[in-house]
């Protein structure tokens, strides 16, 4: 049998209705056209009627718009990892971040939800980045450790000044007028972001972005500055984690350390691992296969950041191409043994 | 002298913490995060060892640290040897597996005061006016023995030795023969009895509790970082740094910021100087 494996090797070539729709004959019959737009399609409606199908139960109903806080987070994650090559493990301190800003205006000064959400998304994206400035010379293991202190650091902080609530965290923060509101915010504000995003990875900017992660000396050499554009990244990512982060305030109505916690780092990374970094949909799926599993496993409690611990390590170290991109391999290409 | 004294037994600590992690990325560029859940899993064993079989201390301790060992070794051999080379998934994976033992250990019950370890030798002394208990006096010697030994085994051993040169020149090191997984297997049990070893020794002045997991990681971590990666002298030194700053920020400012004190530095440190106090190896390639 081993000698019979040495013959052979698998080869994958695209299909001949892939390669007729990256051009312009996409547009030249309804099948070429239905094949491009049939995933995408199914992947928007899907999502967009989501709630309604699970209007029966209303809890699930708000673990939709669990997923899509989340989902944010990890498409903030896999396009600074995969995009502009900075991994960074500190996912909870946007979330922690634009939480806390959101309720304090509102708590505080009385703001009301339609304004605090954008402010905190902008004031917080801008801070978070601000606070990341001096750390984005530093690439690879080194930004990874340092953002996994982040959070740590401004949960420790908090608790230890005994600020904004200190450990209670700030209660009495505005809930969403109703569910349904409450929903479609996060989902459509995340269909905006990932295609929004795509089409930014395709443009000049993502680009050198793409430049800055692969070989980051080349794009010095030509006279670009790499720590803005990384601040560009962070800036990007940061702003949908403190999105993602505000809404997480209104929806529980409430700010405090545990907003800093591990699972906010954690979830989004298993999701980015298991759902197929580099495509920016990737993780969005990952977050709604693994998030309704974290829900489930709500009773065992701590169980669940272990169930994810074994998920993304078996995912990482057996098939790290992820989900997606297995799934669009399928797609695209076919295979066949061929004999050398 | 309560400074002194406490500060010294606190750097001691701290490098104990870190010698395992030091170790293994040092030898295989490894970062091990998940040194901080063995170290936890260590004490438990012993525990389980010692209370559930009845099983003497000492051997109790010696059947955690040869688990612990074995472990390490198995987690190099089925998995992270698959991810060699691409240093976020080694982050992630190794993560993942310390969060899974740790998290499964405080689903599986591990917390209260239950899961305590008694002291080598009870009661405490008077030094200079300042009462120490014998457990922290005997932290310092372990300690300073494990650091001899471990200097003795990697100088003057021929294992001892091809792991330097397999930490100095990794490819050189292949020419001469000598295997890079083999050896990468060996450091992995040698930190992962290091991680337990620090466990044991430590884990009798408190509880056995998951958070100490977590602490102890951030711990190595940072004295690795500040001390420059892969670099004995400056983990050393590091620990002595922080271990003194953060009895001066419990002595003046208050025990929550103990943590932050280590956080801050290692921020600080990266900025600055981002190779680290003493570190050389590859600074410009790997960090800025």
């Amino acid at each position: 049998m081993a000698s019979e494996k040495k013959d052979r090797r698998k080869e994958r070539l695209d299909r001949g209705i892939k390669v007729r729709t990256d051009g312009v004959y996409a547009i030249s019959s309804w099948l070429e056209i239905s094949y491009l737009v049939i995933p995408r399609f199914v992947f928007i409606v899907g999502f967009l009627l989501l709630p309604v199908v699970l209007t029966p139960f209303p809890y699930w109903q708000k673990v939709i718009s669990i997923i899509c806080m989340y989902a944010l987070l990890a498409i903030g994650f896999d396009f600074l990892a995969n995009y502009v090559g900075l991994v960074s493990l500190g996912g909870g301190f946007y979330i922690g971040v634009g939480a806390y800003i959101a309720a304090i205006l509102n708590t505080h000064f009385g703001v009301s939800l339609v304004f605090t959400i954008p402010v905190a998304t902008l004031v917080g994206a801008i801070l978070c980045t601000l606070l990341f400035l001096p750390c984005l010379p530093l690439r690879g293991v080194y930004f990874a450790i340092v953002s996994l202190m982040y959070p740590l650091l401004a949960a420790r902080i908090i608790e230890a000044l005994n600020i904004f609530g200190g450990t209670d965290g700030l209660i009495g923060v505005d809930g969403f007028s109703s569910k349904w509101i409450e929903t479609y915010v996060l989902i459509i504000s995340l269909l905006i972001v990932v295609f929004g995003l795509r089409r930014l990875v395709t443009e000049d900017l993502g680009l050198v972005f793409r430049g800055v992660k692969d070989n980051d000396q080349a794009v010095k050499a030509s006279g670009i500055n790499i720590t803005t554009y990384k601040a560009f990244g962070v800036l990007i990512a940061s702003a949908l984690g403190c999105l993602g982060g505000a809404c997480l305030a209104h929806i529980y109505m409430w700010a405090g350390i545990s907003q800093f916690a591990l699972d906010f780092s954690i979830i989004p990374i298993a999701a980015t691992v298991v759902g197929g970094g580099g495509s920016l949909i990737g993780p969005v799926i990952g977050c709604l296969i693994l998030v309704p599993i974290s829900e489930i496993l709500r009773d065992f409690g701590t169980l669940r950041i272990a169930v994810y611990a074994i998920i993304l390590t078996a995912f990482i170290v057996y098939k790290s191409e992820g989900l997606l991109n297995y799934a669009t391999r399928k797609y695209e290409q076919f295979e066949r043994w061929v004999e050398i | 002298m309560d400074i002194i004294i406490y500060g010294i037994i606190n750097s001691v600590t701290l490098a104990l913490m870190a010698l395992g992690f030091t170790l293994v990325y040092g030898v295989s560029r490894l970062p091990n995060f998940a040194h901080g859940a063995l170290y936890v899993l260590t004490g438990y064993i012993t525990w389980l060892l010692m209370n559930k079989l009845g099983v003497a201390y000492p051997i109790a301790i010696i059947g955690g640290l040869v688990i612990s060992a074995l472990f390490g070794a198995a987690m190099y051999q089925f998995v992270l040897i698959r991810v060699r080379g691409m240093p976020i998934s080694e982050i992630i994976a190794s993560y993942a597996i310390g969060l899974a033992i740790l998290e499964g250990l405080r689903w599986g019950g591990l917390k209260g005061a239950t899961f305590t370890l008694p002291p080598f030798i009870a009661g405490g002394i008077d030094l200079a006016g300042v009462s120490v208990d014998f457990q922290r006096l005997l932290v310092v010697g372990i300690g300073l023995l494990l650091f001899g030994s471990l200097w003795l085994f990697v100088n003057y051993t021929s294992l001892g030795l091809a792991l330097k040169g397999m930490a100095q020149d990794e490819r050189a090191a292949m020419t001469l023969g000598i295997d890079s997984d083999a050896m990468a297997v060996v450091a992995m049990a040698i930190g992962s009895a290091l991680a337990g070893a620090a466990g044991v020794v430590l884990l009798p002045l408190g509880n056995i509790v998951v958070e100490a997991g977590y602490y102890v990681l951030i711990m190595a971590v940072a004295v690795c970082i500040i001390g420059g990666l892969g670099s004995w002298t400056g983990a050393i030194l590091a620990a002595f740094i922080i271990g003194f700053a953060q009895i001066l920020t419990v002595v003046y400012l208050g025990t929550h910021f103990q943590v932050v004190v280590a956080l801050v530095a290692i921020i600080a440190t990266l900025i600055l100087r981002p190779s680290g106090l003493f570190g050389k190896q590859k600074e410009l390639e790997e960090r800025v």
